[in-house]
Protein backbone atom coordinates (compact mmCIF):
# COMPACT_ATOMS: atom_id res chain seq x y z
CA UNK A 1 0.00 0.00 0.00
CA UNK A 2 1.20 3.43 -1.11
CA UNK A 3 0.90 6.60 0.74
CA UNK A 4 2.28 9.88 -0.05
CA UNK A 5 4.39 11.67 2.53
CA UNK A 6 3.97 15.38 2.71
CA UNK A 7 7.36 16.63 3.53
CA UNK A 8 9.83 13.94 1.83
CA UNK A 9 7.17 14.59 -1.65
CA UNK A 10 7.03 11.13 -2.47
CA UNK A 11 5.15 7.96 -2.24
CA UNK A 12 6.48 5.16 -0.10
CA UNK A 13 5.37 1.77 0.30
CA UNK A 14 3.56 1.56 4.18
CA UNK A 15 4.51 -1.65 4.41
CA UNK A 16 8.10 -0.96 3.96
CA UNK A 17 8.46 1.78 6.58
CA UNK A 18 6.83 -0.13 9.33
CA UNK A 19 8.79 -3.22 8.44
CA UNK A 20 11.43 -0.62 9.26
CA UNK A 21 10.32 0.71 12.24
CA UNK A 22 10.00 -3.22 14.03
CA UNK A 23 13.14 -4.47 12.48
CA UNK A 24 15.09 -1.01 14.50
CA UNK A 25 13.01 -1.45 17.18
CA UNK A 26 13.81 -5.14 17.79
CA UNK A 27 17.16 -4.45 17.56
CA UNK A 28 16.75 -1.13 20.16
CA UNK A 29 14.92 -3.39 22.82
CA UNK A 30 17.04 -6.06 22.18
CA UNK A 31 20.83 -3.69 23.16
CA UNK A 32 18.97 -0.90 24.51
CA UNK A 33 20.35 1.51 22.06
CA UNK A 34 18.22 3.79 20.32
CA UNK A 35 18.85 2.27 16.80
CA UNK A 36 19.38 5.93 15.24
CA UNK A 37 22.79 4.69 13.20
CA UNK A 38 20.06 2.01 11.21
CA UNK A 39 17.06 3.69 10.66
CA UNK A 40 18.61 6.84 8.68
CA UNK A 41 21.04 4.67 6.45
CA UNK A 42 17.86 1.87 5.78
CA UNK A 43 15.31 5.30 5.12
CA UNK A 44 18.21 6.81 2.44
CA UNK A 45 18.21 3.09 1.09
CA UNK A 46 14.83 3.10 0.27
CA UNK A 47 14.91 6.85 -1.11
CA UNK A 48 13.96 8.98 1.47
CA UNK A 49 15.83 12.30 0.80
CA UNK A 50 19.12 12.06 3.93
CA UNK A 51 18.22 15.29 5.06
CA UNK A 52 14.35 14.38 5.58
CA UNK A 53 15.97 10.94 6.98
CA UNK A 54 18.51 12.44 9.64
CA UNK A 55 15.69 14.91 11.00
CA UNK A 56 12.41 12.46 10.85
CA UNK A 57 15.07 10.03 12.83
CA UNK A 58 14.55 12.15 15.57
CA UNK A 59 11.12 11.88 16.11
CA UNK A 60 11.82 7.53 15.67
CA UNK A 61 14.55 7.93 18.81
CA UNK A 62 12.10 10.06 20.92
CA UNK A 63 9.09 7.57 20.44
CA UNK A 64 11.08 4.55 21.37
CA UNK A 65 13.14 6.22 24.29
CA UNK A 66 9.99 7.64 25.77
CA UNK A 67 8.80 4.16 26.68
CA UNK A 68 12.10 2.72 28.10
CA UNK A 69 12.86 5.96 30.51
CA UNK A 70 9.67 5.90 31.45
CA UNK A 71 10.07 2.23 32.93
CA UNK A 72 13.68 3.26 34.69
CA UNK A 73 12.20 6.82 35.99
CA UNK A 74 9.09 4.02 37.76
CA UNK A 75 12.66 1.76 38.97
CA UNK A 76 14.29 5.11 40.23
CA UNK A 77 17.59 3.28 38.26
CA UNK A 78 19.04 6.75 36.85
CA UNK A 79 21.11 9.72 38.35
CA UNK A 80 18.70 12.79 38.36
CA UNK A 81 21.69 14.98 39.09
CA UNK A 82 23.90 13.62 36.16
CA UNK A 83 20.90 13.35 34.16
CA UNK A 84 20.72 17.47 34.24
CA UNK A 85 24.15 18.45 34.02
CA UNK A 86 24.66 15.89 30.56
CA UNK A 87 21.21 17.99 29.70
CA UNK A 88 23.21 21.34 30.10
CA UNK A 89 25.98 20.38 27.62
CA UNK A 90 23.41 18.93 25.67
CA UNK A 91 21.11 21.13 24.64
CA UNK A 92 23.91 23.64 23.58
CA UNK A 93 25.27 20.81 22.11
CA UNK A 94 22.28 19.54 20.23
CA UNK A 95 21.56 23.46 18.90
CA UNK A 96 25.41 23.54 17.83
CA UNK A 97 24.31 20.24 15.76
CA UNK A 98 21.39 21.59 14.07
CA UNK A 99 22.98 24.72 13.13
CA UNK A 100 25.80 22.75 11.93
CA UNK A 101 23.30 20.03 9.59
CA UNK A 102 21.86 23.57 7.57
CA UNK A 103 25.57 24.60 7.08
CA UNK A 104 26.08 21.81 5.56
CA UNK A 105 23.08 21.29 3.48
CA UNK A 106 23.61 25.29 2.50
CA UNK A 107 27.18 24.06 0.93
CA UNK A 108 26.03 20.56 -0.13
CA UNK A 109 28.72 18.82 1.87
CA UNK A 110 25.86 17.63 4.39
CA UNK A 111 25.98 13.80 2.70
CA UNK A 112 29.30 13.23 2.70
CA UNK A 113 29.97 14.41 6.11
CA UNK A 114 27.21 12.22 7.63
CA UNK A 115 29.09 9.16 5.59
CA UNK A 116 32.42 10.27 7.19
CA UNK A 117 30.90 10.97 10.47
CA UNK A 118 29.20 7.20 10.32
CA UNK A 119 32.73 5.13 9.22
CA UNK A 120 35.07 6.78 11.68
CA UNK A 121 32.59 6.41 14.81
CA UNK A 122 30.49 3.38 13.76
CA UNK A 123 34.44 1.49 13.07
CA UNK A 124 36.00 2.68 16.54
CA UNK A 125 33.07 2.14 18.60
CA UNK A 126 31.93 -0.98 17.23
CA UNK A 127 35.88 -2.19 17.17
CA UNK A 128 36.00 -1.20 21.13
CA UNK A 129 32.69 -3.42 21.80
CA UNK A 130 33.89 -6.49 20.01
CA UNK A 131 37.56 -6.49 21.80
CA UNK A 132 35.78 -5.52 25.32
CA UNK A 133 32.87 -8.54 24.88
CA UNK A 134 35.30 -10.65 23.19
CA UNK A 135 37.53 -10.24 26.59
CA UNK A 136 34.56 -10.40 28.91
CA UNK A 137 33.55 -13.90 26.64
CA UNK A 138 37.11 -15.30 27.70
CA UNK A 139 36.89 -14.33 30.95
CA UNK A 140 33.57 -15.92 31.71
CA UNK A 141 34.90 -19.01 30.18
CA UNK A 142 37.98 -19.21 32.32
CA UNK A 143 35.86 -18.56 35.30
CA UNK A 144 37.24 -15.29 36.46
CA UNK A 145 35.14 -12.73 38.01
CA UNK A 146 34.24 -9.89 36.12
CA UNK A 147 36.42 -6.53 37.06
CA UNK A 148 35.02 -4.24 39.36
CA UNK A 149 35.36 -0.95 39.28
CA UNK A 150 38.87 0.04 40.93
CA UNK A 151 37.95 2.79 43.81
CA UNK A 152 39.98 6.20 43.55
CA UNK A 153 41.98 5.45 40.14
CA UNK A 154 40.35 9.49 39.19
CA UNK A 155 42.12 10.61 35.69
CA UNK A 156 43.19 14.37 35.66
CA UNK A 157 39.55 15.79 34.63
CA UNK A 158 38.17 14.26 37.98
CA UNK A 159 40.24 16.72 39.64
CA UNK A 160 38.96 20.11 37.55
CA UNK A 161 37.18 22.63 40.19
CA UNK A 162 33.67 22.45 39.99
CA UNK A 163 32.78 19.52 42.15
CA UNK A 164 29.83 17.71 42.59
CA UNK A 165 28.71 14.75 44.88
CA UNK A 166 26.54 12.68 42.62
CA UNK A 167 24.30 10.39 44.82
CA UNK A 168 23.07 8.04 43.09
CA UNK A 169 25.77 7.45 41.04
CA UNK A 170 28.40 7.17 43.92
CA UNK A 171 30.80 9.47 42.48
CA UNK A 172 32.39 12.55 43.28
CA UNK A 173 33.97 15.03 40.76
CA UNK A 174 34.43 18.14 38.48
CA UNK A 175 31.11 18.57 36.64
CA UNK A 176 33.40 19.86 33.32
CA UNK A 177 33.94 17.06 32.07
CA UNK A 178 30.15 15.57 32.26
CA UNK A 179 28.88 19.05 30.61
CA UNK A 180 31.70 18.38 27.93
CA UNK A 181 30.62 14.59 27.27
CA UNK A 182 26.87 15.87 26.90
CA UNK A 183 27.84 18.51 24.58
CA UNK A 184 30.01 16.69 22.22
CA UNK A 185 27.65 13.51 22.13
CA UNK A 186 24.91 15.66 21.13
CA UNK A 187 26.81 17.80 18.67
CA UNK A 188 27.54 14.96 16.77
CA UNK A 189 24.49 12.53 17.02
CA UNK A 190 22.22 15.64 16.15
CA UNK A 191 23.98 16.44 12.92
CA UNK A 192 24.55 13.01 12.16
CA UNK A 193 20.93 11.68 12.76
CA UNK A 194 21.34 9.05 15.38
CA UNK A 195 20.43 9.25 19.26
CA UNK A 196 23.72 9.14 20.61
CA UNK A 197 23.13 6.16 23.33
CA UNK A 198 25.81 3.88 21.95
CA UNK A 199 28.56 7.06 22.61
CA UNK A 200 27.16 8.21 25.64
CA UNK A 201 26.93 4.90 28.06
CA UNK A 202 30.68 4.00 27.19
CA UNK A 203 31.24 7.27 27.93
CA UNK A 204 29.57 7.87 31.40
CA UNK A 205 31.30 4.16 32.24
CA UNK A 206 34.93 4.46 30.79
CA UNK A 207 35.50 8.08 31.27
CA UNK A 208 33.33 9.07 34.54
CA UNK A 209 33.15 5.49 36.09
CA UNK A 210 29.47 5.61 36.45
CA UNK A 211 27.91 2.17 38.16
CA UNK A 212 26.32 0.83 35.07
CA UNK A 213 23.00 0.49 36.94
CA UNK A 214 21.80 3.80 36.22
CA UNK A 215 23.73 4.47 32.96
CA UNK A 216 21.24 2.96 31.02
CA UNK A 217 18.46 5.26 32.34
CA UNK A 218 20.90 8.02 32.64
CA UNK A 219 21.53 8.27 29.00
CA UNK A 220 17.74 7.77 27.79
CA UNK A 221 16.81 10.97 29.44
CA UNK A 222 19.52 12.41 28.07
CA UNK A 223 18.40 10.97 24.50
CA UNK A 224 14.81 11.64 24.59
CA UNK A 225 15.10 15.20 26.06
CA UNK A 226 17.29 16.39 23.48
CA UNK A 227 15.64 14.55 20.82
CA UNK A 228 12.78 16.33 21.72
CA UNK A 229 14.63 19.36 21.62
CA UNK A 230 16.20 18.20 18.09
CA UNK A 231 12.42 17.28 16.65
CA UNK A 232 11.63 20.75 17.46
CA UNK A 233 14.80 22.77 16.40
CA UNK A 234 15.02 20.40 12.97
CA UNK A 235 11.21 21.78 12.24
CA UNK A 236 11.36 25.19 13.01
CA UNK A 237 14.74 25.97 11.39
CA UNK A 238 14.88 23.33 7.74
CA UNK A 239 11.16 22.02 7.64
CA UNK A 240 12.67 18.42 7.38
CA UNK A 241 10.72 16.38 9.79
CA UNK A 242 7.98 14.17 8.20
CA UNK A 243 5.28 13.65 10.83
CA UNK A 244 3.86 11.62 8.27
CA UNK A 245 6.79 8.87 8.29
CA UNK A 246 7.68 9.34 11.96
CA UNK A 247 4.46 8.21 13.12
CA UNK A 248 4.28 4.95 10.64
CA UNK A 249 8.32 4.15 12.36
CA UNK A 250 7.22 5.23 15.76
CA UNK A 251 4.17 2.42 15.90
CA UNK A 252 6.41 0.01 13.97
CA UNK A 253 9.02 0.82 16.44
CA UNK A 254 7.51 0.39 19.52
CA UNK A 255 5.91 -2.87 19.15
CA UNK A 256 9.36 -4.26 17.84
CA UNK A 257 11.31 -2.41 21.33
CA UNK A 258 9.02 -5.07 23.42
CA UNK A 259 9.46 -8.08 21.85
CA UNK A 260 13.20 -7.62 21.25
CA UNK A 261 13.34 -6.52 24.95
CA UNK A 262 12.12 -10.19 25.70
CA UNK A 263 14.57 -11.94 23.15
CA UNK A 264 17.40 -9.23 25.03
CA UNK A 265 16.94 -10.36 28.35
CA UNK A 266 17.44 -14.13 27.18
CA UNK A 267 20.81 -13.73 26.00
CA UNK A 268 24.01 -13.17 28.06
CA UNK A 269 24.89 -9.14 28.48
CA UNK A 270 28.50 -9.95 26.50
CA UNK A 271 27.44 -11.75 24.26
CA UNK A 272 24.40 -9.06 23.56
CA UNK A 273 27.23 -6.52 23.05
CA UNK A 274 29.89 -8.58 20.85
CA UNK A 275 26.41 -8.84 18.72
CA UNK A 276 25.83 -5.11 18.54
CA UNK A 277 29.30 -4.46 18.07
CA UNK A 278 29.37 -6.86 14.91
CA UNK A 279 26.53 -4.74 13.97
CA UNK A 280 28.09 -1.54 13.81
CA UNK A 281 31.24 -2.30 12.13
CA UNK A 282 28.94 -3.65 9.59
CA UNK A 283 27.08 -0.34 8.98
CA UNK A 284 30.35 1.10 9.41
CA UNK A 285 32.19 -0.47 6.12
CA UNK A 286 28.84 -0.52 4.08
CA UNK A 287 29.51 3.30 4.43
CA UNK A 288 33.01 3.05 3.70
CA UNK A 289 32.52 0.90 0.64
CA UNK A 290 29.69 4.51 -0.47
CA UNK A 291 32.97 6.75 0.29
CA UNK A 292 35.45 5.18 -1.81
CA UNK A 293 33.69 3.43 -4.42
CA UNK A 294 32.83 5.51 -7.13
CA UNK A 295 29.16 6.77 -8.04
CA UNK A 296 26.93 5.67 -10.70
CA UNK A 297 26.37 9.42 -11.40
CA UNK A 298 28.87 11.56 -10.52
CA UNK A 299 26.42 14.55 -10.81
CA UNK A 300 23.93 15.40 -8.13
CA UNK A 301 20.79 17.64 -8.31
CA UNK A 302 19.62 18.99 -5.14
CA UNK A 303 15.94 21.20 -5.33
CA UNK A 304 16.17 24.33 -3.10
CA UNK A 305 13.40 25.34 -0.51
CA UNK A 306 11.43 27.58 -2.24
CA UNK A 307 7.74 29.68 -0.68
CA UNK A 308 6.17 27.48 -2.12
CA UNK B 1 -12.25 11.18 -21.08
CA UNK B 2 -14.65 10.49 -23.45
CA UNK B 3 -17.40 13.39 -22.23
CA UNK B 4 -14.70 15.87 -22.49
CA UNK B 5 -13.36 14.59 -25.54
CA UNK B 6 -17.60 15.45 -26.92
CA UNK B 7 -17.34 18.31 -25.45
CA UNK B 8 -14.44 19.74 -27.29
CA UNK B 9 -15.92 17.95 -30.51
CA UNK B 10 -19.15 19.97 -30.21
CA UNK B 11 -17.24 23.55 -29.32
CA UNK B 12 -14.91 22.60 -32.25
CA UNK B 13 -17.88 22.08 -34.88
CA UNK B 14 -19.32 25.65 -33.33
CA UNK B 15 -16.33 27.31 -34.47
CA UNK B 16 -15.71 25.95 -37.57
CA UNK B 17 -19.08 27.27 -38.61
CA UNK B 18 -18.12 30.61 -37.64
CA UNK B 19 -14.73 31.60 -38.66
CA UNK B 20 -14.00 32.12 -42.51
CA UNK B 21 -12.04 30.71 -44.75
CA UNK B 22 -8.26 31.98 -43.97
CA UNK B 23 -5.68 30.79 -42.04
CA UNK B 24 -4.97 27.72 -39.45
CA UNK B 25 -6.70 27.94 -36.15
CA UNK B 26 -5.44 25.89 -33.23
CA UNK B 27 -8.53 24.66 -30.43
CA UNK B 28 -6.53 22.52 -27.58
CA UNK B 29 -8.52 21.17 -24.17
CA UNK B 30 -7.09 19.22 -21.14
CA UNK B 31 -9.04 16.13 -19.94
CA UNK B 32 -8.15 17.96 -16.56
CA UNK B 33 -7.28 20.97 -15.27
CA UNK B 34 -7.28 20.11 -11.81
CA UNK B 35 -3.95 17.45 -10.08
CA UNK B 36 -5.45 16.97 -6.49
CA UNK B 37 -2.27 15.43 -4.61
CA UNK B 38 -3.15 12.98 -1.63
CA UNK B 39 -2.20 10.32 0.43
CA UNK B 40 -2.58 7.59 -2.23
CA UNK B 41 -1.08 10.11 -5.09
CA UNK B 42 1.66 8.12 -7.16
CA UNK B 43 1.02 10.23 -10.22
CA UNK B 44 -0.97 10.72 -12.74
CA UNK B 45 -1.80 11.51 -16.19
CA UNK B 46 -3.88 14.33 -17.97
CA UNK B 47 -4.45 14.07 -21.83
CA UNK B 48 -4.76 16.99 -24.34
CA UNK B 49 -6.89 17.19 -27.17
CA UNK B 50 -6.74 19.46 -30.16
CA UNK B 51 -7.99 20.61 -32.98
CA UNK B 52 -6.55 22.12 -36.43
CA UNK B 53 -9.22 24.23 -37.89
CA UNK B 54 -9.09 25.61 -41.26
CA UNK B 55 -11.18 25.29 -44.29
CA UNK B 56 -8.27 24.31 -46.82
CA UNK B 57 -6.31 21.58 -44.70
CA UNK B 58 -2.94 21.00 -46.33
CA UNK B 59 -2.00 18.18 -48.19
CA UNK B 60 1.64 17.62 -46.43
CA UNK B 61 0.20 17.82 -43.11
CA UNK B 62 0.66 19.75 -40.06
CA UNK B 63 3.20 19.34 -37.03
CA UNK B 64 2.41 19.67 -33.14
CA UNK B 65 4.73 20.37 -30.64
CA UNK B 66 3.65 20.91 -27.04
CA UNK B 67 5.79 22.02 -24.41
CA UNK B 68 4.50 22.08 -20.95
CA UNK B 69 6.51 23.68 -17.90
CA UNK B 70 5.72 23.33 -14.45
CA UNK B 71 6.29 26.04 -11.44
CA UNK B 72 9.97 27.47 -11.24
CA UNK B 73 11.87 26.28 -8.86
CA UNK B 74 16.04 27.00 -7.80
CA UNK B 75 18.19 23.80 -7.41
CA UNK B 76 21.74 22.75 -7.28
CA UNK B 77 23.77 20.62 -9.34
CA UNK B 78 26.70 19.00 -8.00
CA UNK B 79 29.86 17.20 -9.33
CA UNK B 80 31.56 14.42 -7.38
CA UNK B 81 35.41 14.12 -7.71
CA UNK B 82 37.60 12.09 -5.77
CA UNK B 83 39.79 13.37 -3.13
CA UNK B 84 42.24 11.43 -1.10
CA UNK B 85 40.40 8.70 -1.86
CA UNK B 86 36.83 9.68 -1.25
CA UNK B 87 34.30 10.78 -3.27
CA UNK B 88 33.15 14.60 -2.50
CA UNK B 89 31.12 17.72 -4.04
CA UNK B 90 33.66 19.53 -5.74
CA UNK B 91 32.18 22.13 -7.80
CA UNK B 92 28.29 23.22 -8.24
CA UNK B 93 26.45 25.40 -10.38
CA UNK B 94 23.12 26.90 -9.23
CA UNK B 95 20.13 26.63 -11.89
CA UNK B 96 17.82 29.71 -10.42
CA UNK B 97 14.37 29.64 -11.64
CA UNK B 98 14.32 26.62 -13.55
CA UNK B 99 11.07 24.86 -14.55
CA UNK B 100 10.46 21.61 -12.19
CA UNK B 101 8.69 19.91 -14.44
CA UNK B 102 9.30 20.46 -18.45
CA UNK B 103 7.79 18.17 -21.49
CA UNK B 104 8.24 18.44 -24.58
CA UNK B 105 5.59 16.56 -26.61
CA UNK B 106 6.05 16.49 -30.69
CA UNK B 107 4.26 14.11 -33.25
CA UNK B 108 7.68 13.51 -35.12
CA UNK B 109 11.20 14.40 -34.72
CA UNK B 110 11.86 18.00 -33.91
CA UNK B 111 14.19 18.67 -36.79
CA UNK B 112 11.86 17.26 -39.00
CA UNK B 113 9.29 19.89 -38.00
CA UNK B 114 11.75 23.07 -37.84
CA UNK B 115 14.86 23.95 -38.52
CA UNK B 116 17.70 24.72 -35.85
CA UNK B 117 17.39 28.29 -36.08
CA UNK B 118 13.48 28.17 -35.98
CA UNK B 119 14.10 26.05 -32.98
CA UNK B 120 16.07 27.91 -31.17
CA UNK B 121 14.34 31.28 -31.51
CA UNK B 122 11.15 29.64 -30.62
CA UNK B 123 12.79 28.39 -27.73
CA UNK B 124 11.50 24.75 -28.92
CA UNK B 125 13.08 21.41 -27.04
CA UNK B 126 14.92 20.82 -24.09
CA UNK B 127 18.17 21.94 -25.63
CA UNK B 128 16.48 25.69 -26.77
CA UNK B 129 14.79 26.25 -23.24
CA UNK B 130 17.13 28.10 -21.41
CA UNK B 131 17.84 27.19 -18.14
CA UNK B 132 19.34 30.53 -16.23
CA UNK B 133 22.82 29.29 -14.68
CA UNK B 134 24.92 30.68 -11.68
CA UNK B 135 28.87 30.17 -11.12
CA UNK B 136 29.82 32.73 -8.13
CA UNK B 137 28.68 35.59 -9.92
CA UNK B 138 28.18 35.56 -13.50
CA UNK B 139 24.73 34.77 -14.57
CA UNK B 140 23.99 33.47 -18.09
CA UNK B 141 21.89 30.38 -19.61
CA UNK B 142 24.69 28.15 -20.45
CA UNK B 143 25.06 26.52 -23.46
CA UNK B 144 23.30 23.26 -24.45
CA UNK B 145 26.29 21.27 -23.94
CA UNK B 146 27.59 22.64 -20.94
CA UNK B 147 28.24 19.64 -18.77
CA UNK B 148 26.07 20.40 -15.91
CA UNK B 149 23.76 21.64 -18.10
CA UNK B 150 23.76 18.15 -19.18
CA UNK B 151 23.66 16.71 -15.76
CA UNK B 152 20.80 18.48 -14.46
CA UNK B 153 18.38 17.31 -17.84
CA UNK B 154 19.23 13.67 -17.99
CA UNK B 155 18.57 13.76 -13.71
CA UNK B 156 15.28 15.36 -14.54
CA UNK B 157 14.74 13.01 -17.21
CA UNK B 158 15.93 9.99 -14.61
CA UNK B 159 13.03 11.27 -12.37
CA UNK B 160 10.67 11.49 -14.84
CA UNK B 161 10.15 15.22 -14.81
CA UNK B 162 12.18 16.36 -17.80
CA UNK B 163 10.78 14.51 -21.24
CA UNK B 164 11.27 14.95 -24.81
CA UNK B 165 9.14 12.53 -26.70
CA UNK B 166 8.79 12.52 -30.45
CA UNK B 167 6.05 10.23 -30.06
CA UNK B 168 4.29 12.11 -27.75
CA UNK B 169 1.66 13.52 -29.83
CA UNK B 170 -0.73 11.17 -32.13
CA UNK B 171 -2.65 12.24 -34.57
CA UNK B 172 -6.16 10.70 -34.49
CA UNK B 173 -7.64 12.21 -37.82
CA UNK B 174 -5.71 14.76 -39.99
CA UNK B 175 -6.90 17.56 -38.04
CA UNK B 176 -7.30 15.59 -34.33
CA UNK B 177 -4.65 14.75 -32.13
CA UNK B 178 -4.20 13.56 -29.04
CA UNK B 179 -1.10 13.65 -26.24
CA UNK B 180 -0.64 12.19 -22.92
CA UNK B 181 1.26 14.03 -20.32
CA UNK B 182 2.11 11.96 -17.26
CA UNK B 183 2.90 13.55 -14.15
CA UNK B 184 5.04 11.45 -11.74
CA UNK B 185 4.93 11.06 -8.10
CA UNK B 186 7.29 14.13 -7.38
CA UNK B 187 5.76 16.64 -8.70
CA UNK B 188 5.61 20.16 -7.51
CA UNK B 189 2.66 21.56 -6.72
CA UNK B 190 1.76 25.03 -8.50
CA UNK B 191 0.53 26.27 -11.41
CA UNK B 192 1.62 24.35 -14.93
CA UNK B 193 1.90 25.97 -18.13
CA UNK B 194 1.13 24.26 -21.69
CA UNK B 195 1.79 25.85 -24.88
CA UNK B 196 1.00 23.87 -28.45
CA UNK B 197 2.00 25.08 -31.26
CA UNK B 198 1.43 24.49 -34.66
CA UNK B 199 3.90 24.12 -37.61
CA UNK B 200 3.35 24.05 -41.27
CA UNK B 201 6.20 23.92 -43.85
CA UNK B 202 8.85 24.53 -40.80
CA UNK B 203 7.19 27.08 -39.66
CA UNK B 204 4.77 28.13 -36.42
CA UNK B 205 1.18 29.07 -37.84
CA UNK B 206 -0.84 28.81 -34.62
CA UNK B 207 0.04 28.36 -31.01
CA UNK B 208 -2.88 27.71 -28.39
CA UNK B 209 -2.28 28.13 -24.67
CA UNK B 210 -3.69 26.21 -21.85
CA UNK B 211 -2.62 25.56 -18.21
CA UNK B 212 -3.74 23.33 -15.63
CA UNK B 213 -3.00 23.52 -11.73
CA UNK B 214 -1.52 20.46 -9.32
CA UNK B 215 -2.36 21.15 -5.85
CA UNK B 216 -2.51 19.47 -2.27
CA UNK B 217 -5.58 18.82 -0.87
CA UNK B 218 -6.69 17.78 2.93
CA UNK B 219 -4.38 16.51 5.62
CA UNK B 220 -1.39 16.47 3.20
CA UNK B 221 -2.37 19.84 2.34
CA UNK B 222 -2.70 20.84 6.56
CA UNK B 223 0.66 19.63 7.09
CA UNK B 224 2.98 20.67 4.13
CA UNK B 225 1.36 24.41 5.02
CA UNK B 226 1.67 23.99 8.79
CA UNK B 227 5.50 22.26 8.67
CA UNK B 228 6.33 25.21 6.00
CA UNK B 229 4.42 28.45 7.92
CA UNK B 230 4.19 27.19 11.60
CA UNK B 231 7.66 25.19 11.74
CA UNK B 232 8.27 25.73 15.68
CA UNK B 233 4.47 24.70 16.26
CA UNK B 234 4.40 21.94 13.68
CA UNK B 235 7.92 20.45 15.66
CA UNK B 236 5.91 20.67 19.11
CA UNK B 237 3.06 19.16 17.83
CA UNK B 238 4.99 16.57 15.97
CA UNK B 239 7.47 15.78 19.40
CA UNK B 240 3.87 15.40 21.85
CA UNK B 241 2.72 13.27 19.36
CA UNK B 242 5.97 11.23 19.47
CA UNK B 243 5.86 11.25 22.58
CA UNK B 244 2.33 10.37 23.46
CA UNK B 245 2.87 7.27 20.66
CA UNK B 246 5.75 6.09 23.15
CA UNK B 247 3.71 6.03 25.92
CA UNK B 248 0.57 4.26 24.41
CA UNK B 249 3.31 1.81 23.75
CA UNK B 250 4.20 1.20 26.60
CA UNK B 251 0.96 1.30 28.73
CA UNK B 252 -0.23 -1.45 25.42
CA UNK B 253 2.52 -3.95 26.37
CA UNK B 254 3.20 -3.09 30.20
CA UNK B 255 4.58 -6.37 31.85
CA UNK B 256 4.70 -4.66 35.48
Amino acid sequence: MQIYLPIADLPVNIFVILAIGLAIGFISGMFGVGGGFLTTPLLIFVGIPPAVAAATVTCHIAGTTFSAAFSYWRRRALDPALAVLLLCGGLVGAACGVWMFNRLRAIGQLDITIGIAYVVLLGVVGTLMIVESARAIDRARRGRPTELRRPGSHAWFHGLPLKFRFKRSKIYGSIIPVVAIGFLVEFISTFIGIGGGFLVVPALIYIMRVPTSVVIGTSLILTLVTMVFAIVMHAATNHQVDAVLALILIVGGVIGAQFGARTGQRTRGEHLRLLLGLLVVAVGIRFAFNLVLQPDDLYVVRTLDTNR
Amino acid sequence: MTRSLAVILLAISALCAATPAAAQRLIASLSNHRVMVTSSFTGAELVLFGFIETATPRRGGYDIVATISGPRQDAVTFRKARRVGIWLNVDSREFDNVPSYLAVLANRDLDAIANADTRRRLQIGLANIPLTQRAAVTIADAAADDPFRQAFVRINMQRGLYREASNGITFLAPLLFRADIPLPAGVSTGNYEVDVRLFADGAMVARAPSAFEVYKAGFEQFITTTARTHGLLFGLVTAMMTLATGWLGSVIFRRD
